[in-house]
């Protein structure tokens, strides 16, 4: 793949601190009541101290010299309600939250440094409309990170031992075995691409196009060799390639797939990096897969279709219970849309694999783009809607 | 814009008095003279013959507004009239109009030199004609002999100049086809630099929409009369070049000029904030026209064109967080100021990091990218459009930017973009598909044609 945005590290931190919040900003809902924030170099006047329970934004303007944050705290003056990071100086940001009744605290932190200055109470009273407060709420997303951060290490290595196989068929020139391993070998790497992904070099390392090379760049890693395994695809005149080559090129996918294996060994994800994890696959889809330009030779984008869908919902499903709880109309509406998503799949299974993208129907192409794109509204809402 | 546009000396809309206005005059003497041993061909009448016709009292066919009897004083950019005789072509520091029509054509198999330098000619006195918001050719859009069809196709007939500029290039593949053949005696005139761009990181190119012989970039605040600029040179060069690929753009996504407000492109932002504005004559002499001693002589006071196709995936793109979509691009969506602070045109300061000592405008934002700072001082000026040119077998707009780039040398525009291809955060959302390099000549005088010096 191109070397891209990267979703797992672009988060804030605003995702790190996602764990200490216990109410989901759920926009959905039609009112909300707006106030504004003033955040001086040495006030944070909000311009109502009072306001009815339920979906409030607060809309800061940093009308100092120095970055600064705005913060609202629970009466302990310690747990984070909901806040807004890194602005910069002149410049306006909006905290969407939905609030309980109840005693808060609203502070500002220019410069971002120290405990926050005029620190205010703040009241919401109670407008009858129902709030929810998860107390369990910890606990679940931490329940969500330990067993996707263990999916991923399972993921990879399986990988790891594909990539073994299908390196060994290639060096021993036994094409047929590498080109039936090919996509099934791939698939690991594709349930968990934007992890893989965030590693620096390894990703174009493993998994960069032909398109995606600057010219005089030496190219690596799974498309190199999808080329060369199916040359009757390739451009007229394409050469196949030395046995050395070969030996080059099956060493590097071995060595940079451990690399990657050793890598992913310690990581932890928090909620907004599993909520971009699941969105950022379905834009793999939406632009890689559904065009066919992933596997520009072998064809088997399906395997890689199917294989981010895979783990998106993985990634779903690790939220999902927390998702009920947040917005039941939202979890309804994805488990619709992906159940959708997975009947055309499935439509297209042969044997234990799928059909070839250059065999699919235009009508049958426009469909999955289609149920991509009904997908991909609703679930770009879960960041929003579970991380604060 | 809400200033007046430059002084022309050819102002509308005053009705032509006979005999014809000078300027009309002078460039059709020179011209015909040029080309006086072909004799009146179709094409000389189309092109050339209408000022010598003048001369004698039928006069050229009426400047458009001043026939059409309702022509009122309308806005000032309905009433832009840019010289099209001037040291430097118009369309470049020229305040970018709202409309684009640009058209790449390939010289026709058979062509001679002659005939190349013929249709510049007439193609010279077309641009200026219509530039100046007059139909082309001795009869114009509705009058002639009765069993010709009318030299001009009529469509811009009661309209304004509306700012219409029209500004030609010449593409590497005039100088030397691929193969190497030197079909017109250019070879030894070639700028080193006008070579092929280079294929960057993530291009996926589609032949059909790249490259050309020759580009005609017709803008104006009218997008009736940049097609009708197209239409009609398109019918001209019949016979002798033809269209490989064009492009409308409904929307401009820069500004050249401080006196214009910064337009957003599809991502829904501002674009072109940073660009080289007219105003700024250091600037412009620095990275815009080719110096004296840059290379030949031809070039002197002219530019290079870049244009690139960018499709955006702008469903993926909508779809993506508010928070996303301004570290992508490192400036606010809605005032369009750098995420360091300020406001739209305070200068963004790389060094302001926030949390975590995380910098405000991201390592990978388009804005950090493209800055002069990050790419040894270069500035390129902008000015490009937005199209949406139906949509794709998948049910998405084809929509996008077309890139529009002027620079003194090509080399800027290929540092600034490899910087972007490799590292732009905002890759994942474009896609480049069409790409073309031209060199622009410096601006045509009065009697002679847009590209006389390379041909001298």
């Amino acid at each position: 793949m191109r070397a891209r945005f990267l979703p797992l590290l672009a988060v804030s931190a605003a995702g790190l601190l996602a764990l200490t919040g216990c109410v989901a900003n759920n926009t959905s809902d039609s009112e909300h009541a707006a106030l504004t924030v003033d955040s001086s170099a040495d006030a944070c006047a909000v311009s109502a101290n009072e306001a009815p329970s339920g979906n409030l934004s607060f809309s800061v303007t940093n009308s100092g010299d120095q970055v600064t944050e705005f913060y609202l705290l629970a009466e302990d003056g310690l747990r984070i309600v909901g806040e807004v990071e890194n602005i910069g100086p002149g410049l306006s940001r909006d905290l969407v939250v939905q609030l309980a009744p109840g005693n808060y605290l609203t502070t500002c932190k220019p410069g971002m440094v120290g405990d926050g200055i005029d620190k205010t109470a703040f009241t919401v009273t109670d407008s009858g409309d129902d709030i929810v407060v998860d107390e369990d709420l910890d606990a679940q997303v931490e329940v969500a990170n330990t067993n996707y951060a263990a999916y991923v290490r399972d993921q990879v290595a399986q990988l790891v031992t594909g990539t073994t196989a299908f390196a060994d068929a290639y060096l021993a020139g036994d094409d047929d075995t590498a080109r039936s391993l090919y996509a099934g070998t791939r698939a690991h790497w594709e349930r968990v691409e934007t992890v893989a992904e965030s590693f620096g070099d390894l990703d174009p390392q493993l998994d960069l196009r032909e398109a995606d090379l600057e010219e005089g760049q030496d190219w690596t890693g799974w498309h190199a060799i999808e080329k060369d395994l199916w040359p009757a695809e390739a451009e007229a005149g394409f050469t196949a390639y030395t046995p050395a080559q070969r030996e080059n090129l099956a060493t590097l996918l071995v060595a940079d797939t451990a690399t990657l294996n050793d890598e992913v060994q310690d990581l932890t994800f928090t909620l907004s990096q599993q909520t971009n994890g699941a969105i950022g696959l379905l834009d793999e889809v939406a632009t890689g897969k559904v065009t066919g330009e992933e596997e520009f030779w072998s064809h088997t984008d399906l395997w890689d279709f199917q294989a981010n869908i895979d783990g998106a919902k993985v990634l779903y499903a690790g939220v999902r219970d927390i998702l009920l709880e947040e917005d039941a109309d939202l979890a309804a509406e994805l488990d619709t849309e992906f159940d959708q998503l997975q009947v055309l799949l499935d439509a297209q299974r042969v044997g234990d694999g799928f059909t070839l993208y250059t065999d699919l129907t235009p009508e049958e192409i426009k469909a999955f783009a289609d149920q991509v794109n009904a997908l991909g509204e609703p679930l770009n809402q879960l960041t929003a809607t579970l991380v604060l | 814009m809400t200033d007046t546009p430059p002084p022309s000396p050819d102002s509308v809309p005053a009705p032509a008095p006979a005999p014809a206005p000078a300027q009309n005059s002078a460039a059709g003497d020179g011209a015909a003279a040029a080309t006086a041993p072909r004799g009146l061909s179709r094409r000389g009448l189309l092109g050339l013959a209408g000022a010598g016709v003048a001369g004698i009292g039928l006069g050229v066919a009426g400047d458009r507004v001043a026939a059409a009897a309702a022509a009122t004083a309308a806005a000032t950019e309905a009433n832009a009239v840019y010289p099209f005789y001037a040291t430097h072509q118009a369309g470049i520091v020229t305040p970018a109009q709202d409309r684009l029509h640009f058209a790449a054509f390939d010289v026709s198999a058979g062509t001679t030199r002659a005939e190349l330098i013929e249709l510049l000619q007439d193609w010279t006195l077309a641009a200026a004609a219509m530039t100046a918001g007059q139909d082309i050719g001795d009869f114009g859009a509705d009058s002639g002999p009765y069993d010709a069809p009318p030299e001009d196709t009529g469509e811009a007939v009661g309209l304004p100049a509306s700012g219409l500029t029209i500004t030609f290039g010449f593409g590497p593949s005039l100088f030397q086809t691929e193969a190497g053949e030197d079909r017109f005696g250019l070879a030894g005139s070639r700028p080193a630099e006008l070579v092929e761009l280079p294929h960057f990181p993530g291009d996926m190119l589609d032949a059909a929409k790249s490259g050309g012989d020759l580009c005609i970039q017709a803008c104006a605040n009218d997008p009736q009369v940049a097609v009708h600029a197209i239409r009609n040179l398109s019918r001209i060069a019949f016979g002798r070049a033809a269209i490989r690929w064009s492009q409308l753009g409904f929307g401009r996504t820069s500004s050249t000029s401080t006196s214009q407000a910064t337009p957003r492109n599809l991502f829904g932002f501002k674009d072109g904030t940073a660009n080289i504005k007219a105003e700024e004559s250091a600037a412009v002499t620095e990275h815009l026209w080719v110096g004296g001693n840059d290379g030949p002589a031809w070039m002197t006071g002219g530019s290079y064109l870049v244009a690139r196709r960018i499709r955006m995936t702008i469903e993926t793109w909508d779809r993506t967080s508010l928070r996303e979509q301004e570290t992508v691009i490192g400036r606010n969506k809605g005032e369009g100021a750098p995420l360091s602070g300020g406001t739209e045109f305070t200068e963004p300061d790389f060094t302001v990091v926030g949390r975590g000592d995380a910098p405000l405008i991201d390592t990978a934002s388009h804005v950090r990218l493209a800055h002069p700072t990050q790419n040894d001082g270069i500035r390129i000026l902008r000015r490009g459009y937005n199209f949406v040119d139906g949509n794709d077998a998948l049910g998405r707009l084809d929509a996008g930017l077309f890139f529009i780039s002027f620079q003194r040398t090509p080399e800027s525009f290929t540092t600034v973009q490899l910087n972007l291809a490799r590292n732009d955060a905002m890759n994942e959302y474009l896609k480049h598909v069409g790409s073309a390099l031209f060199a622009v000549p410096p601006g045509a005088a009065k009697g002679s044609f847009v590209g006389a010096g390379l041909f001298a």
